[in-house]
């Protein structure tokens, strides 16, 4: 029924990732110019973790979240790169072999439940039909197993939910059905894009608990897409800064909230309103705007706005677009795309950004 | 506990939110029910959607009142009735001592200069086939203002005062992004300088960058022309930096009422409570010591509220702490909105202050090691 998935004999050493992102880059031609959705990501993410990509629109974090699923097979885009999962080569890989991954070993769940569910077919149907596809079983067990995964994600009587439509679901109890249909086959990778932002906050709270303890549970890989930094510092354990496609810091949570070392991190902390601190006259926002992935800044992609470009010698940051590289400050994984010396970016956070906030 | 709180020998404390007499708005019961309709021929009213029921408060001139609450607790809709884009069904507004409640469209038109409205999204609250030098300039044509020297020119120069570039006159929205389109609304919402403007969620639609930027626009815009603002917003933490004083609603109602700094440093009602504490924190030391309170279930319909207090249903109080006979009165007894505490008003009949809960260190209260509910391996929720 499925194709079997091609297992390269040549992958890299991944270590214990269970998903490899390798330089990923995802081009999209348009008729206005070549748009860099994606330029050059690189991350590892292991079982029982939780990875956050924060970025804002334009960041390119849903464009990567796509393409590790697939979806953009058959469009225009070009992606070139590497994406490993659990052995299996992404970007190479056929459609029939994406669909016979997809849902088993890696699911994902959207930010807008109601449009991402059909809504002429009922809810349990849709989630039943999920584990028809990558189990050969009865309808009957699918809908006995169905009843059990929506019974797990807190959905009252689920037996007779089963029977009801996506409408006749609230917000909140939506989100939790599109959580029963992506983990139903007990896939070892959730993608869950923004899973929150369109629920109000005590309801965001109930579903972030349910996606920790299913984490906990089924010992998954969860990637978590969010320009939310509360919602960061409350589940994840790693992240990755996304702008203008590219990764700009990535770490421990830790590493982000107590020793960031890039301008545009620093920006994102100093310029939100915190309810846990001392009430500041007046917020320090980001100037200018996010950048055109058409027209790229040469240089560094975050120039245009860094208010710390006189910190690096000559106009290397106008002309030469900084690596992500290891630093000493923080954990194993920290690694920053700056070219501001390293001493130099720890001192100007500890002495000039974080009293400030 | 029933008795509102009267401080002492302060005789001219309001002891409801509408009491504020001086106040620029003043909203006393004001009631917005849609009404249902079934029927084909003739259309009987079987039920109505009670959007907003019962809200009373007070403006100050210059101040921001933030009016916070989630989805369905009836705060755009407040907002609206406020502008009177909507007829209320009952209750008064007095706008600078006038009760504009009852007054017919024409009636309020001049009243326009005066009351004006920011809107959530800025692709769709802004024509798309006009020009920004149009859309601006709109309200000085509506009502026929002077201006010195045309309106071309004072157009340009509320496009520089919102940050615009001015000889962007003839360009049309979708040539913008979305928070200088927040801008532009901005700009002819000020046009007239109004007295009081309702910002219905202004920056929930922008992202975190560029959120700040608005903020900082709608407070220098403020200071420099004696604005009031109604703010309207789920997200607590933008309205602790704008407002003044916040309102919290829920499914209609107006739960608490509080200067700011009272509100997140002491809030009174469960409701508030569990707000506060579902909203989290960008810190995760923080996050993993913090008590969280879930809500159980879902809220419920407002073609149908419960009886006696609306949230009786989902209170962590009713549920888990209260006797047999305090939780009668929570299911037959609607709450008033009183003074619990000077400035502070509660639609409850078990208020009680906590002051841990959503910025437990910098009000000065010792942090939570001692309740160590799941520390940084659990999840810290206390499911009530």
């Amino acid at each position: 029924m499925t194709a079997q998935p091609l297992v390269r004999l040549d992958k890299p050493d991944v270590g214990d990732a269970f998903l490899s992102v390798r330089d990923l880059r995802v081009h999209f031609p348009t008729a206005d110019g070549l748009v860099k959705g994606v330029d050059g990501l690189s991350f590892d993410v292991r079982r029982g973790e939780i990875m956050g990509i924060v970025g804002e629109s334009g960041s390119g974090k849903s464009v990567t979240s796509q393409a590790i699923l697939g979806l953009h097979k058959g469009s225009q885009a070009r992606i070139t790169g590497e994406i490993w999962l659990d052995g299996h080569e992404l970007v190479g890989a056929s459609e029939e072999q994406m669909r016979s991954l997809r849902g088993d070993k890696m699911a994902m769940i959207f930010q807008d439940p109601l449009s991402s569910m059909h809504p002429f077919y009922r809810v349990g149907a849709q989630i039943a039909e999920a584990y028809l596809v990558h189990n050969k079983v009865s309808k009957a067990v699918a809908k006995k197993r169905t009843i059990e995964m929506l019974d797990r994600v807190g959905i009252p009587n689920p037996d007779k939910r089963f029977s009801d439509y996506p409408h006749q679901f609230s917000g909140g109890m939506r989100q939790r059905a599109m959580i029963a249909m992506a983990l139903v086959c007990d896939p070892k990778l959730l993608i869950a894009d923004e899973p929150t932002t369109a629920l109000d906050v005590t309801v965001q709270a109930q579903i972030l608990d349910l996606m920790k303890d299913l984490q906990r549970e089924f010992n998954s890989a969860i990637i978590l897409i969010t320009h939310d930094l509360g919602v960061v510092a409350e589940t994840c354990d790693h992240v990755v800064v996304m702008y203008g496609g590219q990764c700009v810091e990535t770490g421990s949570v830790n590493d982000l909230f107590y020793e960031p070392e890039m301008p545009y991190a620093w920006g994102l902390l100093t310029s939100m309103p915190r309810m846990d601190r001392t009430r500041q006259e007046r917020l320090q926002p980001i100037p200018g705007q996010p950048p055109s992935l058409i027209r790229v800044p040469k240089g560094c992609v975050f120039n245009p706005r860094c208010g710390f470009t006189e910190h690096v010698p000559g106009r290397l940051c106008y002309t030469d677009r900084p690596d992500l590289l290891p630093t000493s400050g923080g954990s194993a994984g920290h690694a920053v795309r700056c070219h501001i010396e390293p001493d130099e970016r720890r001192r100007l956070w500890t002495g000039d950004i974080q009293p400030t906030l | 506990m029933s008795t509102a709180f009267r401080p002492d020998g302060a005789a001219d404390t309001p002891l409801t939110p509408a009491d504020d007499t001086d106040a620029l708005l003043r909203v006393n019961n004001l009631t917005k029910h849609f009404p249902i309709k079934q029927g084909i021929l003739i259309q009987r009213q079987i039920g109505a959607v009670k959007a907003v029921d019962g809200v009373s408060f007070a403006v100050r001139a210059g101040e921001t009142l933030g009016l916070v609450g989630e989805s369905g607790c009836g705060k755009s809709t407040t907002g609206r009735v406020v502008t009177k884009l909507l007829d209320p069904t009952a209750g008064e507004i007095y706008f600078d001592g006038q009760d504009i409640a009852k007054l017919k469209r024409s009636q309020m038109r001049s009243l326009r200069t005066d009351i004006q409205m920011i809107f959530q999204d800025p692709y769709s609250s802004l024509n798309p086939r006009h020009t920004i030098g149009t859309i601006v300039g709109a309200p000085f044509r509506i009502q026929k203002t002077k201006t010195d020297k045309g309106v071309k020119a004072e157009v340009q120069s509320l496009m520089e005062r919102v940050g615009l570039n001015p000889e962007h006159y003839n360009r049309y929205p979708h040539e913008f992004s979305g928070g200088q389109r927040q801008r532009i609304g901005i700009a002819r919402a000020i046009a007239l300088r109004p007295k009081l403007i309702v910002c219905d969620e202004p920056v929930s639609a922008l992202d975190v960058s560029i959120q700040a930027q608005v903020v900082n626009l709608l407070e220098d815009l403020q200071n420099e022309f004696g604005l009031t603002y109604i703010f309207v917003a789920h997200d607590l933490s933008v309205v602790r930096h704008i407002a003044d004083r916040v309102a919290v609603m829920y499914l209609g109602k107006v739960m608490e009422l509080a200067p700011r700094d009272t509100l997140y440093s002491t809030p009174m009602h469960p409701y508030t409570h569990s707000l506060m504490s579902a909203v989290p924190v960008p810190d995760p030391k923080k996050e993993g010591r913090r008590e969280r309170i879930l809500l159980i279930g879902d809220l419920p319909s407002p073609i149908n509220p419960p009886p006696g207090c609306v949230f009786h249903t989902r209170c962590p109080k009713y549920r888990a702490v209260l006797s047999e006979t305090d939780r009668e009165r929570c299911r037959t007894e609607i709450p008033l909105l009183e003074a619990k505490a000077p400035e502070q008003f509660v639609a409850c009949h078990f208020p009680e202050a906590r002051a841990d809960i959503a910025s437990g260190e910098d009000a000065g209260i010792a942090g939570n090691e001692s309740s160590d509910v799941g520390s940084e391996s659990g999840t810290g929720a206390t499911a009530l």
